[in-house]
């Protein structure tokens, strides 16, 4: 028991000396909604950080809450912030609209982790971003963790248990949910980036005017995340449903395929 | 036969929007040359935020490491995109084969 435990934390820290390197080796034009640095006026960087740092310490409690009850539910961890990471720095050209963007992976890790941890994921992977990719910022950091982390994880996770709760089978309430997590993301981006930017002009037709110019390229961007969302959920259900069933996703019932 | 069908509806769903991705990404790779390739596929954070921001009379600042730097760029990409292809399928792997084979002897210990 004690040896799997130390396993498990040699493993932890592996992936966090990993995450960090890989984040730290990644470009600085990756192509992505992250609000850069400088761009939100210190009293909205201000609002937003004061918005997120209460989610962000609950992901942190809820992680040590899960890892005191069970070790094993780490890998999962893991593997999450591994996909969130890689998936939120990979530019995706998008056709339609002649412009690149990425998908988040926060709709994905909200289901499987739970909002808080999410959250924390995403806190962390922006942080790391900001300091060493040049990819959002440190002043916007809070804004970036609000729009990405809370909207994107909560979107997700609400998506798929309402649906889940109205016996929509894995896969729709996964693909919704992966769509509905994206779209979330970048309507909330509209929201902090109107706000910041306005002066004094009215905040609607500015945030219509961004929401806009996202739609051609998160419109298809959000079908892909969800359509990502939902192959990963129902791989998981397929190969390990006694996973999903611990970390809550299903019902023990639900579990036998 | 049913489960089949529809198996087969979105496999050619998959399939169909597949074939226009490539078409329309093959398009504009070719036949868009009026647009200098420092103007082709941006990223939204170039084309919607900063432009909006910059319209509204807010620019982006310097970051505060630049790993933009000639080819370096490429092979952090290169260097990025094994690390993390190695972080996530060493997890994959945790979780899919050693994790699930011992949950299945679990279970046959408790059914023997």
């Amino acid at each position: 028991m004690k040896v799997e435990a130390s396993r498990l934390k040699v493993q932890g820290y592996t992936i966090t000396v990993a995450v960090a390197a890989l984040l730290s080796l990644l470009p600085e034009n990756s192509y992505a909604m992250h609000i850069s640095e400088g761009i939100l006026p210190f009293n909205w960087a201000a609002l937003w950080f004061a918005i997120a740092i209460p989610f962000v310490a609950f992901g942190l409690y809820k992680l040590k809450k899960l890892s005191n009850i069970d070790l094993s539910f780490k890998p999962l961890v893991g593997l999450m912030a591994a996909v969130v990471f890689i998936i939120s720095c990979m530019p995706i050209p998008v056709p339609t609209a002649g412009t690149c963007s990425h998908p988040c992976g926060t709709g994905m890790s909200g289901i499987l982790l739970g909002p808080a941890i999410s959250i924390l994921i995403t806190a962390v992977a922006l942080l790391i971003q900001a300091l060493f990719l040049a990819h959002g910022g440190l002043s916007t950091w809070g804004a970036n963790i609000v729009s990405m982390g809370v909207m994107g994880s909560f979107a997700g996770y609400l998506t798929f248990r309402g649906l889940r709760a109205l016996k929509a089978n894995l896969w729709i309430a996964g693909f919704m949910a992966g769509i509905l997590a994206d779209w979330a993301t970048y309507t909330t981006t509209s929201i902090e980036l109107a706000s910041g930017i306005r002066g004094d002009s009215p905040f609607m037709p500015l945030f219509w005017k961004i929401l806009i110019a996202f739609l051609p390229t998160q419109l298809p961007l959000g079908i892909l995340e969800g359509a990502m969302t939902a192959g990963m959920v129902v791989l998981l259900y397929k190969k390990r449903p006694d996973l999903l069933v611990k970390m809550g996703v299903l019902k023990l019932e639900e579990a036998t395929i | 036969m049913k489960v089949l069908s529809l198996k087969l509806k979105v496999q050619s769903c998959g399939i169909f929007f597949l074939t226009i991705f490539a078409l329309f990404t093959i398009h504009y790779s070719l036949f868009t040359d009026t647009v200098t390739a420092s103007d082709k596929w941006p990223g939204v954070d170039e084309s919607v935020v900063e432009k909006y921001a910059k319209e509204h009379g807010r620019e982006a600042r310097e970051p505060f490491i630049n790993t933009d730097q000639g080819d370096l760029l490429l092979f952090v990409f290169l260097l990025g995109g094994a690390v993390g292809g190695f972080i996530g399928g060493y997890y994959w792997r945790v979780l899919m084969v050693e994790k699930s084979s011992k949950v299945n002897s679990e279970e046959q210990k408790i059914t023997s």
